[in-house]
């Protein structure tokens, strides 16, 4: 089960690390921490009209939050932030086994399947999405 | 006494489990040991046959209760080299002890009266203190970690001020292993008139102490890390000191006598021990530490060394990754806590875990010491007598599975 979650797919969407790095100012910021293991999501954003315009990540974090955040900057552009959002609280339903996959979603949130009957890491894959959040908060 | 390894593992049921149709190899003894059958037994056999509230009951059952849990005081006691059992407070745990010492002892301090921990504590050994001193206005002074994890003990003559009042470091690491040089924190303490107090969570475990003979006020241990009960723990102090201390809790059990005006306190250990204590707990790790006494404990750290040294080979040889913590076994115990190149902790132990071996990984309740080092977190195997050679095997087969799979 453990080696399940490291599917190629996953480690691929990790290491390809989209999004990563920080956005000069002006931008929104954000931080999410998990106390459970120290692990740190700084996400900077730029909002156009209601639209992100631009998403960077820094992730100090395990393959999964690296995934998780990988996936977000890879289709933030062009998304709106309430869409976001909605997309993180129902993937945080999915993964505790409430309802099915968001739609419409990413392709890539399939690769998390495995994570759900892994309870104890489904905030790694949340963390990236509480600073989002955050992010968007201090608009 | 003996160390028969087959034996010792026969005693520890979930040694026989195969939870998801594996062998269990634990390797995680450092967050919580495995307790023997005779502990187990001595738990159960309580709650069926004895069970009832300790002191005040005049019916049989109580007094069966009462002596059950004031023969696990001298129990524990004996293990810690204690010869009067009223030194011996039970606690909730190393963190409950220690909020023991900081609530009673700490609310005597005055602002500016400094308190000296280390930057290799355990959380429970920080945030006690920081909250004291945001009561009482006292002050927190760090005594600084050296490369290879141990307490720098070169600045303690400069840390230790004319204000110190307390000393509380741990008796060994839950991250790097490395052993407390107690005799110089103790002469370092006299020169000031400070007083000590030891983190012995990780220490404990280890083989039966001589409290007494260490020099220092206080010590404070976890049940669940000593083969017992969780939910129980031990404070030790010399009957004069605790004498000198007012309660921490107040309720039931805690008193001498109750008026509407004001109490008097019970005498010590009772005094501390306010409600309806965890009874089968302590009973149960009365049973534990009785069965930890008679272990040839001479074997017992000759064997876990080897595993130790194994552990540290095997991960030292992997390119590129780091032992947070000495590299040798002298003044350490078998906690060991690395990094592998471009792998974060969890994801090593959720790998391990696919084989079989339970590891921990993550920050240890010590961010001081990972800020210290510049990491996030570690991962960390840690052993215990009951440990083996294919628990190491495993680690290791883990090791190159994870790189292979995620490096």
């Amino acid at each position: 089960m453990s080696e399940d979650l490291y599917h190629a797919q996953l480690v691929a969407l990790a290491r390809a690390a989209d999004g990563a790095g920080r956005l000069d100012a002006p931008a929104l910021f954000g931080e999410a921490d998990n106390p459970l293991c120290g692990d740190r999501v700084r996400m900077t954003l730029r909002l156009d009209g209601d639209r992100i315009a631009a998403l960077a990540h820094e992730t100090r974090g395990c393959l999964l939050c690296e995934a998780a955040a990988a996936a977000i900057a890879r289709h933030a552009a062009g998304a709106r932030p309430r869409d976001l959002l909605a997309l993180g609280a129902g993937l945080r339903q999915w993964l505790n086994g409430d309802r099915p996959l968001p739609e419409p979603g990413w392709a890539e949130l399939a690769a998390f399947a495995p994570v759900k009957s892994v309870r104890g890491r489904h905030d790694c894959v949340l963390l990236p999405f509480d600073a989002l959040r955050t992010a968007l908060a201090s608009r | 006494m003996s160390f028969d390894l087959a034996s010792l593992r026969a005693e520890f049921p979930i040694l026989r489990e195969r939870p998801g149709g594996r062998p269990i190899h634990y390797l995680d003894n450092a967050a919580t040991a495995q307790m023997p059958q005779i502990a187990i037994d001595a738990v159960s056999r309580h709650e069926a046959t004895s069970r009832g509230n300790i002191f005040r009951g005049i019916h049989r059952l109580a007094e069966m209760a009462t002596e059950a849990y004031q023969k696990a005081r001298a129990d524990v006691a004996r293990y810690c080299g204690v010869a009067d059992p009223d030194e011996i407070v039970f606690t909730g745990g190393t963190t409950g002890g220690i909020n023991l010492i900081a609530h009673s002892l700490g609310d005597g301090f005055a602002p500016g009266d400094e308190i000296l921990v280390s930057e290799l504590e355990h959380h429970s050994n920080i945030v006690p203190w920081q909250l004291l001193g945001e009561r009482r206005g006292t002050v927190l002074r760090w005594l600084p970690v050296t490369d290879e994890g141990r307490l720098d003990l070169a600045a303690l003559d400069r840390s230790v001020t004319g204000r110190t009042k307390l000393i509380a470091l741990t008796h060994a690491s839950n991250v790097t292993g490395a052993v407390t040089d107690i005799a110089r924190v103790a002469k370092a303490a006299r020169r000031v008139g400070a007083q000590v107090l030891l983190d012995g969570a990780q220490m404990a475990p280890h083989g039966p102490l001589d409290l007494p003979a260490l020099g220092i006020d206080y010590y404070v241990f976890s049940g669940h890390k000593v083969y017992g009960p969780n939910g129980i723990g031990v404070l030790w102090s010399r009957r004069e000191r605790l004498k000198a201390l007012p309660p921490f809790l107040g309720g039931g059990h805690m008193i001498r006598r109750v008026t509407k005006e004001r109490s008097t306190w019970a005498e010590i250990p009772h005094r501390f021990e306010a409600g309806t204590m965890p009874i089968a707990q302590a009973v149960g790790l009365g049973a534990a530490l009785r069965w930890a006494t008679g272990l040839d404990w001479e074997a017992a750290v000759t064997h876990m060394q080897r595993l130790t040294q194994r552990l540290l080979d095997g991960i030292g040889a992997v390119r590129g990754s780091r032992v947070v913590g000495p590299q040798g076994l002298q003044q350490r115990i078998g906690v060991v806590s690395f990094m592998l190149p471009g792998l974060h902790p969890h994801d090593v132990c959720q790998v391990l875990d696919g084989h079989g071996v339970a590891l921990r990984g993550g920050h240890h309740c010590c961010q001081p010491l990972m800020d210290r080092f510049g990491i996030v977190g570690a991962t960390r195997a840690s052993v215990a007598p009951y440990s083996d050679d294919a628990d190491v095997d495993a680690f290791l087969a883990g090791l190159d599975a994870v790189q292979r799979r995620l490096s």
